[in-house]
């Protein structure tokens, strides 16, 4: 049910029943690279077009999460997805080989949590029992939609990030063991006026915090509630800057306790790694791998996930629209 | 709630925190590195015009085309191989000015957009970033070319 202005607390509580994360050569070179369940050596996966390949990453974490979830495709009721591609193609085109009921959103980078929170919105309401959710990015086939050809020579300024190359997807259930989604507060839009394709953490930085205030408001916590609160892709400056807005909001927010998916999915030694890791599968991989893992060992109870995006178009970039920006919350409870 | 939030951060004040935290661009150090790589690819390319002066009996003025489609030809080598855009993140403009970027933006574009054809990809994708330089460089040339013939014309040089 809805509490407060802008959040959901369901009551049924949608389990993970399965969650699995495929990535690519750089992630596999990167400190969560035991938290994947499948990665590639190359980028094409055999595939001829990178957009295939992006493709070929969601279908095989949808396909995975399945059967980690030990059921077969055709439990599957419905199945949310998104990504970063024209006309999100990755997701139709994963929709026609699941061939299960599709609802296609978009939410850039904070599509993650998107899916998440209406997939436990369906299940909590009964109004469909199992429900797959996944994301992709690809870094070829994202770089080459939104920014320069992937092998020319621009230079790159420090605050830029590296879409991550890697699809992640969950299965939600009404019930089994695994971790549960508790609440999820829906964010609004916020545009601080920032133009600058190549800082998108500082952009999406107040979008992020924004969300956090909202979703302590609305159900009265703070953040001493959670284990760990993570955002999605805001990178290092972004997470600098949200650390710097956190006394601004009234939230005391204990340093250690917030951590950002776009610093942690690269180690500092990978070459042209910038501000961090970015893409829909950031917060993806690094949520549905790592920190499942880690609630399921018993290391983490309760984590509120703060997925970001950046909802500008090439087009709009061009036309000097600065960047509106977004974020989820999704609030994660494991109890054994 | 909302208006509440609003007057915590306005745009202004926010754009200004964005700005101090982000980290200062190393102008000089950008400078001197494209200074060095610059310098390098001219050096090579002049290596290059005299190979074909010596070894080839080209004068000094018609080896240039040669020298020319030899950089360009190592420019787009090294863009296929993975390796120019690399190159061209520590060395910024350096690499960029110099013919071999020219080749390089033709080249990327052309790798990038192959999986759609050779017409509607590669052809019409080729001079994607190339395409404003041809322009804005033939257009330049063209008011120069008028301005050097109007000085002429009312008896200049």
């Amino acid at each position: 049910m809805k509490q407060g202005s802008q959040s959901w607390v369901f009551t049924n509580c949608p389990v993970i029943v399965g969650a699995a994360v495929v990535g690519g050569p750089r992630e596999a070179r990167g400190p969560l690279a035991e938290d994947f369940d499948l990665l590639h050596d190359d980028l094409l996966f055999g595939e001829k077009t990178f957009e295939k390949a992006e493709k070929k990453l969601l279908e095989e974490a949808c396909e995975l999460a399945v059967q980690k979830a030990n059921l077969q495709k055709q439990d599957i009721e419905f199945f949310i997805g998104g990504d970063l591609l024209d006309q999100i193609i990755s997701s139709t085109f994963t929709g026609r080989t699941l061939s299960v009921p599709y609802l296609g959103v978009f939410g850039a980078c904070s599509t993650s949590m998107e899916s998440l929170a209406l997939g436990a919105l369906i299940v909590d309401s009964r109004f469909g029992g199992n429900v797959l959710c996944g994301t992709a990015s690809h870094y070829a086939a994202v770089e080459k939609q939104y920014r320069y050809p992937t092998e020319y020579g621009s230079q790159k300024p420090d605050t830029a990030q590296w879409t991550v190359t890697g699809a992640g997807a969950v299965v939600l259930g009404p019930t089994g063991a695994g971790p549960r989604v508790v609440s999820a507060t829906i964010g609004k839009i916020v545009d601080m006026g920032l133009k600058d394709p190549f800082n998108m953490g500082a952009a999406m930085a107040p979008a992020a915090v924004d969300t956090i205030a909202a979703h302590f408001q609305d159900l009265a916590a703070s953040p001493s509630d959670y284990d760990l609160i993570i955002t999605g892709d805001l990178g290092r400056y972004g997470h600098q800057l949200t650390l710097e807005l956190f006394p601004k909001y009234h939230i005391d927010m204990p340093e250690e306790k917030y951590v950002d998916c776009g610093m942690m999915i690269y180690s500092r030694e990978q070459p042209m790694r910038f501000a961090g890791g970015s893409g829909c599968a950031c917060s993806a991989v690094v949520v549905f791998g790592h920190i499942l893992n880690r609630m399921r060992r018993g290391e983490l109870k309760k984590v509120l996930i703060v997925a970001t995006g950046a909802l500008l178009s090439p087009l709009s970039y061009q036309q000097k629209e600065s960047i509106p920006c977004i974020a989820h919350a999704v609030a994660i409870e494991y109890t054994v | 709630m909302t208006e509440h939030k609003q007057r915590i951060l306005t745009q202004k004040e926010y754009q200004q925190m964005a700005k101090a935290n982000e980290p200062k661009r190393p102008v000089l150090a950008n400078c001197v590195r494209a200074f060095l790589v610059g310098g390098i690819i001219c050096l090579i390319g002049q290596g290059i015009t005299d190979f074909y002066i010596f070894c080839f009996g080209f004068t000094e003025k018609s080896a240039g085309n040669p020298t020319a489609a030899t950089l360009i030809f190592l420019s787009v080598l090294l863009t296929s191989l993975g390796v120019y855009d690399h190159i061209a993140q520590w060395a910024g403009a350096g690499t960029a000015v110099p013919v071999t970027g020219f080749a390089n933006s033709m080249a990327s574009a052309a790798l990038e957009h192959r999986t759609e054809g050779y017409v509607l990809g590669v052809g019409s994708n080729m001079f994607k970033l190339a395409g404003s330089v041809i322009v804005f460089g033939v257009f330049s040339a063209f008011v120069i070319a008028l301005i050097r013939t109007l000085i002429a014309m009312i008896g200049g040089v």
